[in-house]
C-alpha cells in the first residue's frame, strides 16, 4: 500500500502545469477560516487556481483548516467535479444517462472518441481535451448534450459535435 | 415610469441559451434602436417559457404572439412586420403539428394545446418577467406573501396554513411539507436552519434549474417564509456546480433582496432576521438525498446518514433543519397569499396543487410544463406534449427519472400523483417524464438505468454498493445475449434485498426501473435471454449476431 504521508510540510508545487504560489492556497483558506463547512468551497477555489488538486495543495488545505489529510483527500476524491490529477485544457463531459442515450448519445460519444483518439478518463496527447462520461447535465430538453469547459451544447449529432470541437482547436 | 406599447420577451432559459438566444436578443435591441423605437418597445430577457424543443422562443405582448425557432436573421423581418406594421410573421408562428408544413395561423397562447391544460403556480412568472429584476417580481405580486405573514400572521399560523394546504414535498418523496415544518418548529434549540435542495441530479429532470433561472425570487421568498414559520435565521441553497446560470441569477437575486430589505436583519421592521447563502455542489448524484446533502454542506463526503434522527430534529451542524426542494419552496408564497383552500382547488384530495414536469424523449413538445396533480399520462403526452414524434407508436414512459418506474401503454390512464403511481409500481419522483417510442429496446434502456446506479452509488452501504454493481452486470449479460440460467431470478431477489436493506433512497429505488420494465415488458427480456434476439435490433452484439445468421456467415 501507499507510503506514509508526511503531515503536512510546506511542500512546494513541484508538479502541475501551472506554477502556483503556495501562499495562494493560504489566502483562499484564510478567506473561509471560521466558516462552518468550508472544505468544499475551499477545494473548489483551489482547483480553480491550480487547475487540479495536487497532493501539496491538499496538504496545505488540511494544515490551514486544521483537518486531517485523509479527510481532505476523502472529500477531494468523492466528488466528480474535483480531480487530483491534471486534466486537459478543456474537459469534455458527455452525458450517458437515459434521456441522452435514447436520443443517440452513443453515436455522439463514438464520434468524439474516434476524432480525439481517447477513451473516457483520458486526455489527448496534446493536452487539449480530456473526455469524461457524466451522469446528467440537467439539459435533457435538448438531448443529447455535451459540456465543454463550462459551456453546454445540445441537440448534437455525430456530425455537429465535430463542428463544435472545431471551435476549440 | 416609462410606458411601452409593446414588450418583446426573449427566452433566456438554459435550453434556449444553447441556441443563439443571446444573438437574437442583441439583434432585436439593435434593430429596434435602428428604427428609433427604443422608447416604445422593450426587449426583455425572461426565464424558460417551457417549449425547449421550439427554442429560441420570442413572445410579443400585448398581443401575446409566440414565435419559435427564431434566428438572428429573422429579426429584421419580425421588427418590420410585427412591431412596425402590426402584421404577424406567419412562418415563425408556433405550430401544434410541425409535420403539417406551411404557415401556421395565429393562436392565443392560453388556447394552445401546450398551455391549455397547464396551471401555472410555481411557474407563475417563468417566461413572463425578467428574472434579473426584483422590480418585475414585486410588480407581479412578489414579496406580498412575506409582508402578509410578517405583519398579520404568527409563525404557527404560517405552519398551519401550509399544513392545511396539503402541500407535499416536490423533490420526490412527497412528505407533507407543513408537518416537516411543525417538527422543526417544535424542536428545541435557538439555532435552526432552512436548506433549499437544488442539487437536481435526477436524469431527465431540469425543472429546478429552470425555476431558479426563471424566477429566483419565488424560491427566496419561500425560504424566508419557511424561516419565519420554524424560527430559523439562516438558509442555505445547495445547488449543483453544473448550474452556472442558476447560481449567477440566484446570487444576484439574493443581493437585490438584501438591498430591498427582504433579506437581512429586521425584515419589514418585524424584528425577524433571515439571510441566505449559496453553496455550490461538486458533482455527486447522491447529494440530492437530504442527509447526504447535509454532510456535503458540512464539508464532508456526501454519504447519507442513518435516519432517525430526522433532520427536523438533528440536521445541519446538529441543529433542527428543514430541507425543502426548489419547487416546494416556490409553492409557499402563493399558498400564504391565497390561502390553503385556494391551493386545494387544484390537484387531488391527497395531493393538492400542481406538479412541474419535464418532458423528454420521443415527444413533440420536449420541455417544461406545470399541470394539476392527478392528470393522466395520456393527457400529458397526447394533449400538452403534442404526441409522439414522427407519428410513431408510444411504447414506454418512465416517471420520476432514472430512479422512477416504467409504464406501458395500458397504464396511460393512471392519474399521476404520489399515491396512484406507487400502486402501479412506479413513482412520481421529481417529475421527469421520459417518453419512448417503439424504436427503442427496453432491455437496452434498462441496462443504461443499471449502469447509472452502479456509477452513482456512494459505496457506504453494502446492499447498494454491491447490488448496483451486480444489477448492472446482469443487465449487461442480458443485453449481450449472454444471460445465464437464473439471472432473472437473481435480479428479482437482489431487487428485493436492495429495496429493503439499502440505507437511503438511492439504493432503495435503484431496482425500481428494472423491476417495472420486467413487469410490463417481460417478453423482451425473454427474447434476449431465451432466443438470443433483440426484437428491436438495438442491442448491438445481438443485432450483429442476427445479421451473421441471415447472411449465413455464422460459424
Amino acid at each position: 500500500m501507499g507510503k506514509r504521508v508526511r503531515m503536512p510540510g510546506n511542500g512546494a508545487p513541484s508538479e502541475g502545469l501551472k506554477r502556483v504560489d503556495p501562499e495562494a492556497i493560504d489566502t483562499i483558506v484564510a478567506a473561509h477560516a471560521g466558516h462552518e463547512g468550508a472544505l468544499l468551497p475551499v477545494l473548489r477555489e483551489v482547483q480553480e487556481v491550480v487547475g487540479y488538486l495536487p497532493e501539496w495543495a491538499l496538504k496545505r488545505v488540511a494544515l490551514g483548516l486544521g483537518l486531517s489529510l485523509s479527510r481532505v483527500y476523502g472529500v477531494a476524491t468523492f466528488y466528480s467535479l474535483f480531480t487530483t490529477k491534471p486534466k486537459g485544457q478543456y474537459v469534455i463531459r458527455v452525458c450517458e444517462s437515459a434521456p441522452c442515450h435514447v436520443q443517440g448519445a452513443q453515436e455522439v460519444i463514438n464520434a468524439l472518441m474516434r476524432e480525439l483518439g481517447v477513451g473516457f478518463g483520458e486526455t489527448t496527447p496534446d493536452g487539449r481535451f480530456t473526455l469524461e462520461a457524466v451522469s446528467c447535465l440537467g439539459t435533457c430538453g435538448v438531448a443529447p448534450a455535451v459540456m465543454i469547459g463550462d459551456r453546454v451544447y445540445g441537440n448534437l449529432t455525430p456530425e455537429t459535435v465535430l463542428t463544435v470541437l472545431e471551435e476549440y482547436s | 415610469m416609462r410606458m411601452f406599447r409593446a414588450h418583446v420577451l426573449v427566452c433566456a432559459g438554459g435550453s434556449c441559451s444553447l441556441k443563439a438566444n443571446r444573438a437574437v436578443q442583441e439583434r432585436l435591441v439593435s434593430e429596434v434602436e435602428k428604427r428609433g423605437l427604443s422608447d416604445e418597445i422593450k426587449v426583455v430577457e425572461t426565464g424558460c417559457f417551457g417549449l425547449c424543443e421550439q427554442g429560441p422562443t420570442v413572445v410579443v405582448y400585448p398581443e401575446g404572439v409566440l414565435y419559435c425557432k427564431v434566428t438572428p436573421d429573422d429579426v429584421p423581418e419580425l421588427v418590420d412586420e410585427h412591431l412596425l406594421k402590426g402584421r404577424f410573421v406567419e412562418r415563425l408562428l408556433y405550430q401544434e403539428e410541425p409535420a403539417a408544413g406551411g404557415a401556421a395561423a395565429y393562436q392565443k397562447i392560453p388556447e394552445m394545446d401546450f398551455f391549455r391544460g397547464q396551471v401555472r403556480i410555481v411557474l407563475r412568472n417563468c417566461g413572463l418577467i425578467d428574472p434579473e429584476s426584483i422590480e418585475e417580481y414585486i410588480g407581479s405580486g412578489g414579496y406580498q406573501a412575506l409582508g402578509k405573514a410578517l405583519a398579520k400572521m404568527t409563525p404557527a399560523q404560517v405552519v398551519d396554513e401550509v399544513k392545511a394546504s396539503g402541500l407535499r414535498g416536490r423533490g420526490g418523496a412527497g412528505f407533507p411539507t407543513g408537518l416537516k415544518w411543525e417538527f422543526a418548529s417544535n424542536a428545541k434549540g435557538d439555532v435552526k436552519y432552512i436548506v433549499c435542495n437544488a442539487d437536481e441530479g435526477e436524469p431527465g429532470t431540469f425543472k429546478d434549474r429552470l425555476i431558479l433561472e426563471g424566477d429566483p425570487h419565488a424560491v427566496l421568498e419561500g425560504m424566508v417564509l419557511t424561516g419565519y414559520a420554524v424560527g430559523a435565521r439562516k438558509g442555505y441553497v445547495y445547488i449543483r456546480g453544473e448550474y452556472g446560470l442558476s447560481i449567477e441569477r440566484l446570487e444576484q437575486a439574493i443581493h437585490q433582496a438584501r438591498e430591498q430589505g427582504f433579506l437581512g436583519s429586521d425584515i419589514f421592521g418585524s424584528g425577524f432576521d433571515f439571510d441566505v447563502e449559496v453553496r455550490v455542489g461538486a458533482g455527486a448524484y447522491v447529494c440530492g438525498e437530504e442527509t447526504a446533502l447535509l454532510e456535503s454542506l458540512e464539508g464532508n463526503r456526501g454519504e447519507p446518514r442513518i435516519k432517525p434522527p430526522y433532520p427536523a430534529q438533528v440536521g445541519l451542524f446538529g441543529k433542527p433543519t428543514v430541507i425543502n426542494n426548489v419547487e416546494t419552496l416556490a409553492n409557499v408564497a402563493p399558498i400564504i397569499s391565497n390561502g390553503a383552500n385556494w391551493f386545494r382547488g387544484y390537484g387531488t384530495e391527497r395531493c393538492p396543487g400542481t406538479k412541474v414536469f419535464t418532458l423528454t424523449g420521443d415527444i413533440v413538445n420536449e420541455g417544461l410544463i406545470e399541470v394539476p396533480m392527478g392528470i393522466t399520462l395520456r393527457e400529458v403526452i397526447f394533449g400538452i406534449g403534442g404526441g409522439i414524434r414522427g407519428g410513431r407508436q408510444f411504447k414506454m414512459a418512465q416517471t420520476g427519472g432514472t430512479a422512477g418506474g416504467c409504464l406501458s401503454a395500458e397504464l396511460l390512464d393512471v392519474p399521476m400523483d404520489y399515491d396512484e403511481l406507487s400502486t402501479v409500481g412506479s413513482a412520481l419522483g421529481s417529475g421527469a417524464l421520459l417518453i419512448l417510442d417503439d424504436t427503442h429496446c427496453i432491455v437496452d434502456v434498462a441496462h443504461v438505468f443499471a449502469r447509472f446506479f452502479e456509477h452513482e452509488s456512494c459505496g457506504k452501504c453494502t446492499p447498494c454498493r454491491e447490488g448496483t454493481m451486480r444489477l448492472s452486470e446482469i443487465m449487461a449479460r442480458i443485453s449481450a445475449g449472454e444471460a445465464c440460467q437464473g439471472d432473472l431470478e437473481n435480479l428479482e431477489a437482489l431487487a428485493r434485498t436492495m429495496s429493503m436493506a439499502s440505507l437511503c433512497p438511492l439504493g432503495q429505488s435503484a431496482p425500481l426501473p428494472l423491476t417495472s420494465t420486467l413487469k410490463y415488458f417481460r417478453d423482451e427480456f425473454d427474447a434476449h435471454i431465451n432466443d438470443k434476439q433483440c426484437p428491436v435490433g438495438t442491442c448491438r452484439s445481438l443485432a450483429h449476431r442476427a445479421a451473421l445468421v441471415t447472411t449465413g456467415k455464422e460459424e
